[in-house]
């Protein structure tokens, strides 16, 4: 076992997870280094959303070796994870519909201090503070994507996994998203995040590793996107 | 004395008062129901043997060890929640992966072992459990007699409901369960160690499911198939008000209750029918239930 490299805030090896008969991850490896955004780019059902769930615990099945600030969370339950200091924003954002928009960002519990405050929030998202007392169901898509995000900065997490944040939004919104996603880098969190959209990415990414049918077959620094444009392409299909 | 429509006040405000009490236990029992199915998806077939529990334990807790009623109507739901846990952490637990049929055939055969065993060592013929000595007697209001026994358990039963609303409407705990009802396992994602909320969850509805039958003892007979009489009717209540709706469950119980009494009141042989009759129109008219979403 080699030894963890404390630069690395979260280590993936060999990483194996099943659903059910369906065996979806066969051996991802990747990293995370401390501070960085890092992508997990691919096509629909390569197998991001469930290394996410994965690394959460909420895939339970699984096998590898995910190492968190170099502890191992194969074999924990995901409330568990989320005390170590990572919150997940899922792709269907997951707004509870009985709890009103207020409810709704004061429900994940703090794990670690350090974590954002209610105003500090809302500073962040003016928008939220208006719809404070709106049902969890009465907003708009991106209005819902910044709840989802919004959610997860004051529980103290210093690892960010956010699935697809950008899916089915306006552009002006998605733009918005990539200022908060470079705003939460600025505070020093470290973020992975899922994407089919490499354009975006490139936006707000240190790096991407590419998955396809459940590895990773290829990764590449921000800096290298502009040369490796078609080979991009050819990995997404697109 | 007044007359109204014929039928004198005594009598009808008398068959409403016995609705509003039969209303009290019904919302009790529905509120605990909902709790349970809203969180666990569990249809908890065992509740009316939990609610015979609660009367049982307070009547062997009085005969057995002299202790009154009460500290009964805290150790009772206590004792009998404890079993709950126990058969939460047991048995139920295996089953919420699977269809909601099979933990509705676990609580149905156990709610029949239950009794089965306290027909076997009580008989079916029933206990008496006196009024606590405070609560005996009671007020002439004018237009009729109010027992004070039956004053006090439409009182506690209004504070529970309304305390357990307020606990899951404005409180963080009440934000996790109504959450936990909707996504259990993005709240767990989050860091809640939801496993042990449901197990909770579920000792506190069987808890109340207790409390009603504490409080039933001294007006019903405490007997074994008191909780089976009760559990059919009360399943009518949580299908009109709608599955899995706090509020509804104890609106629809009280308003069921008086319903109930008043039917006893102007045509007193519809009056065991008239709630599955409600239930009936309500299935056909809005399936969710009065109060329930459709899914």
């Amino acid at each position: 076992m080699p030894e963890s490299n404390p630069a690395l805030q979260l280590e993936v090896s060999d990483l194996h997870a099943h659903y059910g008969e369906s065996h979806i991850l066969h051996g991802m490896n990747f990293a995370v280094p401390k501070g960085e955004v890092v992508t997990l780019l691919g096509r629909n059902g390569a197998g991001k959303t469930t290394t996410m769930k994965a690394i959460m615990g909420i895939v339970q099945k699984r096998g590898g070796s995910i190492r968190f600030e170099g502890q191992e969370l194969v074999g924990l339950p995901s409330n568990r994870i989320a005390r170590l200091g990572l919150a997940y924003c899922p792709e269907e954002r997951g707004i509870f519909s009985s709890l009103n928009v207020t409810e709704n960002i004061l429900l994940p519990p703090a794990v670690k201090p350090g974590g954002m405050s209610l105003e500090e929030i809302h500073g962040l998202f003016p928008r939220l503070k208006e719809r404070g007392g709106s049902q969890g169901t009465k907003l708009s898509g991106g209005e819902a994507q910044m709840l989802a995000i919004a959610r997860i900065l004051r529980t103290g997490a210093s690892l960010l996994l956010l699935d697809e944040p950008t899916e089915g939004l306006a552009p002006l919104i998605v733009q918005q998203i990539g200022d908060i996603i470079r705003g939460l880098k600025g505070r020093g969190y470290t973020i992975l995040l899922v994407e089919q959209n490499f354009r975006f990415a490139a936006t707000v990414a240190d790096r991407h590793f590419v998955v396809e049918n459940g590895v990773v077959v290829d990764w590449l620094p921000n800096d290298q996107i502009e040369q490796s444009t078609e080979k991009l392409k050819r990995y997404l299909g697109v | 004395m007044f007359e109204l429509i014929g039928i004198p006040p005594q009598a009808l405000f008398g068959q409403m008062l016995l609705g509003l009490i039969n209303g009290a236990f019904y919302a009790v029992l529905s509120l605990g129901l909902a709790l349970i199915f809203g969180l666990l998806n569990v249809i908890n077939f065992t509740h009316g043997a939990q609610y015979m529990l609660g009367a049982y334990v307070a009547w062997l807790l009085l005969n057995f060890l002299g202790i009154n009623y009460w500290l009964a109507l805290v150790l009772a739901p206590v004792v009998v929640g404890a079993f709950g846990i126990l058969l939460e952490r047991l048995m139920l637990r295996k089953l919420y992966h699977l269809d909601h049929l099979y933990g509705l055939l676990l609580t149905f055969g156990l709610a029949l072992i239950i009794e089965g065993v306290f027909r076997n060592l009580y008989g079916i013929s029933g206990q008496s459990y006196p009024v606590p000595p405070v609560l005996t007697g009671g007020y002439n209001l004018g237009f009729m007699f109010l027992p004070l026994y039956r004053g006090w358990v439409v009182f506690v039963s209004l504070v529970v409901c309304l305390g357990t609303w307020l606990v899951i409407e404005k409180t963080k705990l009440g934000s996790y369960l109504r959450a936990g009802t909707e996504n259990p396992t993005l709240v767990q994602a989050f860091g809640i160690n939801v496993p042990r909320m449901i197990t909770l969850t579920y000792g506190f509805g069987v808890g109340l499911a207790a409390l009603a039958g504490v409080l039933a003892a001294p007006i019903y007979q405490v007997k074994p198939t008191m909780g089976a009489d009760m559990i059919i009717v009360v399943f009518a209540v949580v299908v009109i008000g709608g599955m899995g709706s706090i509020m509804g469950s104890v609106v629809t119980g009280f308003m069921l209750g008086l319903l109930e009494g008043l039917t006893k009141v102007f045509y007193p042989e519809a009056s065991n029918t008239v709630i599955f009759v409600v239930m009936a129109v309500v299935l056909l008219i809005k399936p969710a239930g009065l109060f329930g979403k459709a899914s």
